[in-house]
């Protein structure tokens, strides 16, 4: 199974032609502990680097970008009630939305792991 | 502020910060923690079921001293100073001539001098615009080689009495002079949280042993500035540059008790004509506290609207209350719409989120007064 990242700290797994889309260990830990996320609902068009989901901490509010453009099928309702999973599984149960890019090219210009790893290295 | 790390001014304690996983960010022109490893939420919590120690040795303290210095500062705020028997401390307000306020500081009568603690980023042009107003034989003595850290929780009293017993006979503002071990500290039964406990000045070369001290304590966990500030709008305290700065007078910022009686009747502060003015005819704008309904907290900045549509006023300070659970936030909305119960929108990205007029504070407050 593919894991894509972007410079945004953002993860996009592929599930067939639908990407599922949340951010990463790395952004949960920059941003603290989440009390609120507020996801997109069904059906809603999204632009590449638009935003698409908003996160906050106690201290601050922070956009989620769509990684690409695309139409969302589904927000993680399971949000609204334990925003606390983007904290604790952010790479599982965190998810954000699932979406259906308009063209899954658009993934060739995805960090692979390696590529992000490397970005973390670079910013310690 | 843009400010580059290397421009940055460090506290006494910033060993210590960065030992104990302190996440530095820049501050009123200091490197600060704004949380530890535990986080805002988790220190927040702790702050308010046991006890909190905070570095707050950026902000600035001084010293007025001569017969007269008291006297001296009330022509520089709206509160009553020379009523100040000794070891009484005193929140108060420099107000400007348009009868805005230029920084809020706590003022304490130690006998023979005033102790003052001012804002970290005002403190510069505070200390300048004292020292310019003061009369001959009053001098402002800044105190740079001391820190201050403040302890504050329901069980800040129980830790610092192993080390200071007499603080636990002391009441809440008010301040005197101690021993730790042999060191000279002042000691002031105070602080901005809406918690029982202590400020606590001693000298630079001290702070970071008796910071130990006091961590090794169970009750004790380091506390960073972002749970300062959500422990503080759950408090319902202002955070001048949000909530007050050099536009709001003390009335439309619902602090007139700072207004002593006595100054009420005679004036002679900065801004007292208009102050005054407004005391008895009132303002067009005042400080609430807001609750909005849902989750999503609404931030510095967003805009309130009244039920019609029409603009109301707009958020000054706002965020997440942990111990309230909830978002919660103070801001200024037409006087029409401070009572209490009032229903108003807040504006978050573009949806109108209805929440309630509330009166501060949003949590208990539990100050030992006797």
């Amino acid at each position: 199974m593919s894991v894509y990242f972007t410079k945004d700290h953002e993860w996009i797994r592929m599930e067939g032609d639908i990407a599922v889309v949340g951010i990463t260990n790395y952004a949960q830990e920059q941003l603290g502990d989440v009390v609120f996320v507020e996801v997109p609902e069904a059906g809603t068009r999204v632009d590449a680097g638009g935003e698409a989901a908003v996160v906050e901490s106690v201290k601050a509010a922070s956009e989620v970008y769509a990684p690409m453009a695309g139409e969302i099928v589904e927000g993680n309702e399971a949000l609204a009630d334990d925003p606390s999973l983007v904290n604790s599984a952010p790479e599982g149960d965190g998810w954000f939305f699932k979406m259906k890019p308009d063209d899954a090219a658009a993934l060739d210009e995805m960090l692979d792991e390696a590529a992000y790893k490397a970005l973390l290295a670079d910013l310690d | 502020m843009a400010e580059d790390a290397k421009d940055l001014k460090t506290t006494p304690l910033d060993g210590l910060h960065r030992e104990y996983g302190g996440k530095m960010v820049p501050f009123a022109g200091y490197s600060m923690p704004v949380q530890y490893k535990a986080g805002v939420l988790q220190e927040h919590l702790h702050t308010r079921e046991a006890a909190g120690l905070f570095d707050v040795s950026h902000m600035g303290q001084a010293r007025l001293t001569g017969a007269h210095a008291a006297e001296a500062l009330e022509t520089l705020v709206p509160g009553d100073i020379t009523g100040l028997t000794g070891g009484q401390m005193r929140y108060t307000l420099l107000t400007n001539d348009a009868g805005g306020i230029r920084d809020d500081l706590m003022v304490t009568q130690c006998g023979n001098h005033l102790y003052l603690v001012v804002n970290a980023a005002c403190k510069d042009a505070d200390f300048a615009h004292i020292g310019a107003n003061l009369p001959d034989g009053v001098k402002l003595e800044i105190i740079d080689d001391h820190a201050l850290l403040a302890l504050q929780g329901p069980k800040a009293a129980d830790a610092l009495a192993r080390y200071v017993p007499a603080v636990r006979h002391m009441v809440f503002l008010t301040g005197g002079a101690h021993k730790i071990n042999d060191i000279p500290c002042f000691i002031t039964r105070s602080g901005y949280t809406g918690e029982d406990g202590f400020e606590i000045s001693l000298p630079a070369s001290e702070a970071e042993g008796f910071a130990r001290l006091l961590l090794s304590e169970d009750e004790v966990m380091p506390i960073g500035l972002g749970a300062r500030d959500s422990l503080r709008l759950e408090a319902g305290l202002c955070l001048y540059g949000n909530d007050i700065d050099e536009t709001t007078t003390p009335v439309e910022a619902a602090l007139t008790w700072t207004v002593g009686k006595r100054r009420r009747a005679e004036g002679g502060f900065p801004g007292s004509g208009v102050i005054l003015g407004q005391i008895t005819d009132g303002t067009e704008r005042r400080r609430v506290g807001l609750v909005p309904e849902g989750r999503a907290p609404a931030r510095a900045g967003t805009d309130i609207q009244d039920l019609d549509g029409g603009a109301a006023g707009t958020v000054t300070s706002g965020g997440f209350g942990p111990t309230v659970d909830g978002p919660i936030a103070m801001g200024y909305v037409r006087t029409d719409l401070a009572k209490p119960g009032t229903r108003v929108n807040l504006m978050v990205r573009g949806k109108a989120q209805p929440a309630e007029v509330v009166k501060p504070p949003f949590v208990k407050q539990n100050y030992v007064k006797d």
